[in-house]
């Protein structure tokens, strides 16, 4: 009983900051736009439509660097397109997943109830499963920047990718490798508990052996917080691998170009866009990724003044932080939506499940393209999947070097 | 070859689970209660040492110092606002509020320095090549097995010496019979804390000197894997943290080399139920007889 | 007036049986009038379903660590078994069982049989260890079942059911659908849980764990937590009665587990992992050990909690998970504070008591 009152006195606590909560959250969207009352659909006197983006992703946890890069590098976007002042204005509210789908679902209808009218995210490819399911059924026009696996798109009409498939960065690796005879000898590496990690390996696995590619060694790991790849280095090493291609993420490949290069093991390594953001990383020894080659769409030192202006703005929301593809994906994301928005006629008078319908007529048209830091000419096909070119880059002196 | 490359491996990972499971240990073997948030303190104490040696350029070993008295004090707030209220309570309600503690350290840590992971300069670098560079030991290794032993030395030394170790027993033995005899029982669990908030920041110096990335999350799976060694070994037993936490760890890399890699946790948990059947109290734990 | 009579010969136990079904029943009912009125929320809807699966999770866990009085870290591995289960169950009778509520029900029947098995094949050994051993153990059986279907690969085609550890492994037929893919987990799964589903599965969970803790068997196991050694010296087979405890507490997890993964068109594993576990006993521990209602009150609000509008509002959500986590603290501290204790002992006697003088009075 003692128990149960002290239950209820918690509930009493947590329905008062229900009401602070409520005063606080009517204080205006993100990014201090203050037409939130008028926000709705509705073009306000001076013609101005009010577009409102919800997005997801992981902010807490052990992705939330990843969530926390899309995050910002939409943010940028967002800013920047309000400050043109043009007829269409934006407002921006990023929801945490935890990298849990269960959240990202929950995070989904808080977006929900805030009136969202398109959802950019998630951010990691297993919570934008189960979302992408939601809006579809609700109908609202959805845009990752970074989940690339195909179950995000497939039979989902509304789902489109900014980043490139796993299949598709699987068989282009493949390609490249093989056509450049980077190696003889490959040796994989992966995270088997992670979805995009082994949607890229089994792709490459797969095509390698259509084109002749001979893989000698296929190591697994189970989840990114682990910490000792010696054994899956040593069976590469001792299989005679030349080239070991990494498809997973920044965080564990520093480890292992660490653990390598302390047991004298120097062979190609050769990454996916996951690897992008390891120059990034504070402290980190670029000496260790000398030669270190990655498909990235996206490089910070680019000197074209859009990726100085962005890295320039992305440093200031993020505290001195350089931005990686994934902020870069996210960036794109919202310039790509601005553009097909500014094809669309009657806006002021869409709810979102018109706007939906309009938007996918609008990315798939024949004559839609968008430029971007991560591309140019990028183009949707209908079953959402991106078309932009691949690059790859090899890390000289610290630096991108595009081959 | 390949063999001792894997036992050396092994020693390595398992030299880190060690240093952390002699944290875990101690506290349970004196206050009886799993500290969920260890794994934590340890990521605040590489943080405070990156920091020290990286943004202040302190020396090494002022870094290292400097995480001890930081994690200490951490360690002893920790304990005197969220443990000791609760010292006539359940001890699943001071486990629970561990955990909540373990959650309180890993979002303050992602407010405070950020989500982005980080590369810890390892306080040591380089290694020992043998059998012509066949095999190499790196000298973290060696610093931590070592660190290991003096660490369990000066535990044993202290804890079966002197007047605070003689508290610390007693209080392990029965609190209530303790502090009849004398024995202020809340300061000499304070102090079990602080010591072993100061062998968290040392632990985590030295896995991220193995192991360099730093985030808010570096402690949480070290911190269950110590815990698994610790109960290895059998928790409460010193040098039973030490055996178990080398064993786990060569058990881990033997599963990743020899059976499969994508099934290596669930080797290594196997292996740790055939270990508890046989022996249920663990590889060193002492078997107490319940009394009715 | 027998029928007053009888009433009030009911047992205290009783009585508080009803009271925690009425509460269930009553909250079902309120929502329901909400949801008709569309009075609630998006985020709140979607939240009813991992609600009802959170409670009987907690409900079944505090049957082993409140009632049995063994702590158990691996729940959440039971919730694997029987979310996988029921979905692999789900989409093989697709097109044999065309009404979905029979399908979610076989699903869960077969949820709960599989959590069943888990925990038989847990139980049995573990159940020889003591305290903090066994909880180790329960933890690692949780890492290993996350751990092995992370790597399965699971399809059915004209032929029936495949497995397989690798993608490549797993041929089919043409017709033929891969159900659960590694890492990648269930993708593509009919949802097919309600929330009536949910409030039904509440109230068995509820039948079942009153009714087991109110007979001979429950006196059992209440013995065997108060002093093992007294019990098993009055002939109380130790084994049986931990065992079973154990198994229902499996079982009932299976079957929110089936409920749970059909309420999302993808799961993955690695939902199911410690920290999970840790979720569902921090529910039971704030309830109060051994109090059902205590584990109900607990796992609605805190999983809530975090997704609460206010929670979400954008001057707290960077806060979110942090003052999750203070709450958690605060509450768990505040509740066994022995002053706020007492003052609310005194404050309960006093209202008990004055309401047996009014009832007294009445009479």
């Amino acid at each position: 009983m003692k128990k149960f009152i002290a239950m209820l006195m918690a509930a009493a606590m947590m329905m008062a900051m229900v009401a602070c909560g409520n005063t606080a959250s009517n204080n205006g969207g993100n990014n201090g736009s203050n037409n939130s009352g008028s926000a709705d659909e509705g073009g306000s006197t001076d013609g101005t439509v009010v577009i409102r983006i919800g997005g997801i992703g992981p902010l807490t946890g052990g992705n939330a660097v990843y969530g926390v890069a899309t995050q910002l590098g939409a943010q940028v976007a967002v800013d920047e397109i309000n400050a043109l002042g043009g007829p269409i204005q934006f407002e921006y509210n990023f929801q945490d997943d935890t990298g849990v789908a269960e959240t990202a679902v929950s995070a989904y209808n808080t977006l929900k109830d805030w009136e969202a009218d398109i959802i950019y995210g998630c951010t990691t490819t297993a919570p934008c499963v189960t979302v992408a399911a939601e809006t579809f059924a609700d109908r609202y026009f959805q845009l990752t920047p970074s989940a690339s696996s195909t179950d995000v798109t497939e039979g989902k009409d509304n789902v489109f990718q900014m980043c490139f498939t796993d299949p598709n960065q699987g068989v282009t690796a493949a390609d490249y490798i093989s056509a450049n005879s980077l190696g003889t000898k490959i040796g994989v590496i992966y995270n088997n508990g992670d979805a995009y990690s082994t949607g890229i390996a089994e792709a490459f696995i797969a095509h390698a052996a259509e084109i002749g590619l001979e893989v000698v060694a296929t190591e697994t790991y189970p989840s990114d917080s682990n910490t000792d790849y010696n054994v899956q280095l040593n069976a590469c090493k001792d299989a005679g691998a030349d080239l070991v291609f990494l498809p997973i993420y920044y965080t564990p490949a520093s480890l292992i170009l660490a653990q390598a290069s302390a047991m004298g093991y120097a062979p190609t390594f050769f990454g996916a866009d996951g690897m992008d953001g390891i120059l990034t990383m504070e402290g980190f020894d670029a000496s260790l990724a000398e030669g270190l080659m990655l498909m990235t769409p996206f490089n910070a030192d680019a000197t074209d003044d859009a990726t100085v202006n962005f890295v320039e703005s992305y440093k200031k929301l993020s505290g001195d932080v350089i931005p990686n593809q994934f902020a870069a994906d996210g960036y794109d994301c919202i310039y790509a939506i601005y553009a097909a928005l500014q094809n669309i006629d009657g806006l002021a008078d869409m709810d979102h499940e018109a706007l939906c319908e309009a938007l996918i007529a609008a990315f798939t048209a024949e004559d839609f393209s968008v430029d971007g830091l991560t591309g140019s000419g990028m183009s949707w096909s209908t079953n959402g999947e991106i078309s932009k070119d691949p690059v790859v880059v090899v890390i000289q002196d610290g630096a991108y070097v595009t081959m | 070859m390949s063999f001792l490359n894997n036992v050396i491996t092994g020693i390595s990972l398992g030299s880190i689970y060690a240093i952390i499971a002699l944290g875990y240990t101690m506290v349970y073997g004196i206050a009886k209660m799993l500290n969920f948030a260890h794994g934590d303190v340890i990521m605040v104490g590489a943080y405070v040492c990156f920091f020290a040696t990286g943004s202040f350029g302190l020396h090494p070993v002022a870094g290292v110092l400097l995480a001890m008295v930081v994690c200490t004090i951490l360690g002893m707030v920790i304990e005197g606002l969220a443990y000791k209220p609760l010292r006539q309570a359940p001890s699943l309600a001071v486990l629970i509020t561990a955990i909540g503690v373990s959650w309180f350290l890993q979002n303050s840590a992602q407010l405070l320095w950020g989500a982005a992971p980080k590369v810890f300069t390892p306080v040591v670098s380089g290694g020992l090549s043998i059998f012509g560079g066949q095999l190499n030991i790196s000298y973290v290794t060696i610093l931590t097995v070592a660190s290991c032993l003096v660490i369990m030395a000066v535990l044993s030394a202290f804890i079966g010496k002197g007047k605070m170790g003689k508290a610390m027993r007693a209080c392990s033995e029965d609190k209530g019979a303790a502090q009849l005899m004398g024995i202020n029982v809340n300061s000499t669990i304070s102090m079990t804390f602080a010591i072993g908030s100061a062998l968290a920041a040392i632990a985590g110096v030295l896995m991220c000197s193995a192991y360099p990335t730093l985030m808010p999350t570096t402690g949480s799976l070290p911190g269950i894997k110590a815990f698994t060694a610790a109960v290895f070994g059998g928790i409460g037993s010193v040098p039973g943290a030490f055996v178990g936490g080398l064993l786990l760890g060569i058990i881990e890399i033997f599963a990743k080399a020899y059976i499969s890699t994508d099934l290596s946790d669930a080797i290594v948990f196997l292996a740790l139920i055939i270990v508890l059947l046989v022996k249920p109290s663990g590889l060193l734990g002492k078997y107490v007889p319940e009394k009715v | 007036m027998t029928a007053m009579k009888q009433a009030r010969r009911l047992r205290k136990a009783t009585v508080n049986s009803f009271i925690n079904y009425a509460i269930v029943i009553v909250a079902f009912i309120i929502l329901q009038i909400l949801l008709g009125q569309d009075m609630i929320s998006n985020s709140i809807q979607s939240m009813l379903v991992p609600v009802c699966c959170y409670i009987v999770m907690a409900v079944s866990l505090n049957l082993t660590v409140g009632i049995l009085g063994e702590l158990s870290l691996g729940h959440a591995g039971f919730m694997s078994l029987g979310a996988f289960s029921g979905i692999i169950v789900s989409t093989a009778l697709k097109d044999v069982v065309e009404a979905e509520p029979l399908r979610l029900l076989l699903a869960m029947l077969v949820g709960a049989v599989m959590g069943g098995i888990g925990g038989v094949i847990v139980g049995l050994p573990v159940l020889r260890l003591r305290g903090d051993y066994l909880a180790i153990v329960t933890l690692a059986f949780g890492e290993i079942i996350k751990n092995v279907i992370m790597v399965l690969y699971v399809g059915i085609d004209g032929d029936g059911l495949h497995m397989a550890t690798k993608e490549a492994n797993l041929t089919l037929a043409e017709d033929g659908i891969a159900i659960i893919k590694g890492p990648m987990g269930a993708v593509g799964v009919t949802k097919i849980a309600s929330f009536t589903a949910g409030f039904i599965l509440i109230l068995v969970t509820l039948f079942v764990v009153q009714n087991l803790v109110d007979s001979r068997a429950g006196r059992a196991i209440l013995s065997l937590r108060d002093n093992r050694i007294a019990a098993e010296s009055c002939g109380i087979n130790v084994t049986k009665y931990k065992l079973m405890a154990f198994v229902v507490s499996a079982v009932l997890a299976g079957a929110a587990g089936a409920l749970y993964g059909l309420n999302y068109s993808s799961t993955v594993a690695s939902k199911f992992d410690f920290n999970t576990s840790i979720l569902v006993l921090v529910y039971v521990v704030l309830g109060g050990l051994g109090s059902i209602r205590g584990s109900i009150i607990a796992a609605a609000i805190l999983t809530m909690l975090p997704e609460m509008s206010f929670m979400r509002s954008s001057s707290l959500k960077d806060y979110r998970m942090l003052l999750y986590a203070v709450i958690l603290i605060l509450v768990m501290l505040a509740s066994n504070n022995p002053v706020l204790r007492n003052a609310f002992g005194s404050v309960s006697k006093k209202f008990k008591s004055s309401k047996k003088q009014e009832g007294g009075a009445a009479q």
